[in-house]
């Protein structure tokens, strides 16, 4: 469940006035990655701990900002990896997929289209939730 | 460690200073921030972590030694990060204008990175009043031990620190298989339900294999194992739940030392291992 989204992904996407070739190459730049160094293995797919969430599995992700397909944006995936950087231990081409991730959640994140906010959270919750999952959670899903 | 992971910080000093060291807490101190920030281009949220590397060189320390992993895997990413690179080095320093210069001489270590490499497991022995013979612990690393290499303080895929650890204290470390999987971490905030499901997979697992208890080294790993248990109790029919402790709280309990509060379930099940013991 997520908090803020009043939106759809493909509305949110929209938002951004970006077109797809703009967005992968700020991808590019904000993770230093180069999408086209991964082969499709799927080591990253398969080391994963959260793929049964993710609408595109990672590799998939990779593939799609390959093609420059808006999927690769719209797909819940980034929301979902947690930054365990189990993918990047295990790529063959050194791939950083984690930090692929968190630039994609970042171009949303630096036009203000927040994952999480403070009012969707009960108080109940926010009693309930040590600060460091509070803080992580804000610092990875807020701009 | 003031809070809500206070035990960790109990048990930590209690076990340090048993071995004759003293931890001394930098005087100021603020948050690292929890995450390394993972874009090329961000120098903003490293002024958080740099700070407190600040602290410890005016204190005159090159060293900051963690417990928490989070804090070891962030203070230590964001030192490599600046000291890689002056000219980010010089934009933080001149950004962080009321503070005197980083000049980037401070290392970062964990606390089962000293305890093996500068302690060693030998001297962990010897210090021990309590063996905890018959004990089944199973290690539960986490991510950000181990995750990327840079930082790593063992293999990523299969460390032994803890295994060791546990040996040394004559326990018997469990072997099972999501003992570096990652427990969710910061998606319990939004996902709770995924987090559940990765606690019930990892606990299953240590569990399927006997572990009495399993061990972590992160705040957030044993709030997402202890008190999501809570969660799956109220789910499955006649769960059983298994005590989860930070690895300092084990030492502390075999060197009969501050543990902080020990999980009542963990209590029993020592009590009935010293009974079957003081029978033999």
């Amino acid at each position: 469940m997520t908090k803020t989204k009043r939106v759809s992904a493909e509305e949110e996407l929209a938002l951004l006035e970006l077109s797809m070739d703009e967005v992968v190459e700020k991808v590019e730049e904000l993770s230093g990655q180069n999408v086209f160094d991964c082969y499709q293995c799927g080591m990253c797919s398969a080391g994963c701990p959260l793929v049964e969430e993710m609408d595109l599995l990672p590799n998939q992700v990779l593939h799609a900002l390959q093609m420059k397909d808006e999927s690769a944006m719209t797909a819940n995936s980034m929301w979902i990896c947690a930054s365990c950087y189990t993918c990047e231990v295990r790529c063959p081409k050194g791939v950083d997929l984690a930090k692929v991730m968190e630039a994609m959640r970042q171009i949303y994140l630096r036009k203000r289209l927040d994952h999480v906010s403070i009012d969707g959270l009960s108080h109940r919750e926010i009693r309930r939730l040590p600060q460091i999952a509070i803080v992580a959670s804000f610092r990875k899903k807020t701009g | 460690m003031k809070d809500t992971a206070k035990d960790f910080e109990i048990s930590g000093m209690a076990v340090m200073e048993a071995l004759g060291y003293e931890l001394v807490e930098l005087e100021r101190w603020n948050c690292c921030g929890t995450v390394f920030s993972l874009t090329e281009d961000d120098l903003m949220h490293q002024v958080g972590p740099v700070r407190d590397l600040i602290r410890a060189q005016e204190e005159g320390s090159d060293e900051i030694i963690t417990l928490c992993s989070m804090c070891y895997a962030t203070l230590k990413r964001s030192s490599l990060f600046v000291n890689g690179d002056q000219e980010r080095l010089d934009k933080l320093n001149a950004f962080m204008n009321k503070e005197v210069d980083y000049e980037g001489k401070v290392s970062v270590y964990h606390l089962l990175e000293i305890l093996r490499d500068r302690i060693g497991w030998e001297k962990v022995e010897e210090r021990m009043t309590n063996p905890l013979t018959g004990l089944s612990v199973a290690p539960f690393y986490g991510c950000t031990l181990l995750r990327p290499a840079e930082i790593a303080i063992d293999d990523p895929d299969s460390p032994t620190i803890l295994a060791e650890m546990i040996s040394a204290l004559w326990a018997t470390p469990v072997d099972y298989p999501f003992a570096v999987e990652c427990c969710g971490a910061y998606q319990v905030v939004d996902h709770r339900d995924i987090v559940i499901e990765r606690t019930h997979r990892i606990l299953a697992a240590a569990g399927r294999e006997g572990a009495d208890v399993v061990v972590t080294a992160c705040p957030l790993c044993h709030y997402n194992l202890n008190d999501i248990q809570r969660e799956l109790a109220r789910l499955i029919p006649d769960y059983e739940k298994i005590p989860i402790i930070y690895f300092t709280q084990l030492l502390a309990l075999a060197f009969g030392v501050d543990t902080g509060r020990i999980p009542a379930s963990l209590k029993a099940k020592l009590k009935r291992l010293q009974t079957v013991k003081g029978e033999g």
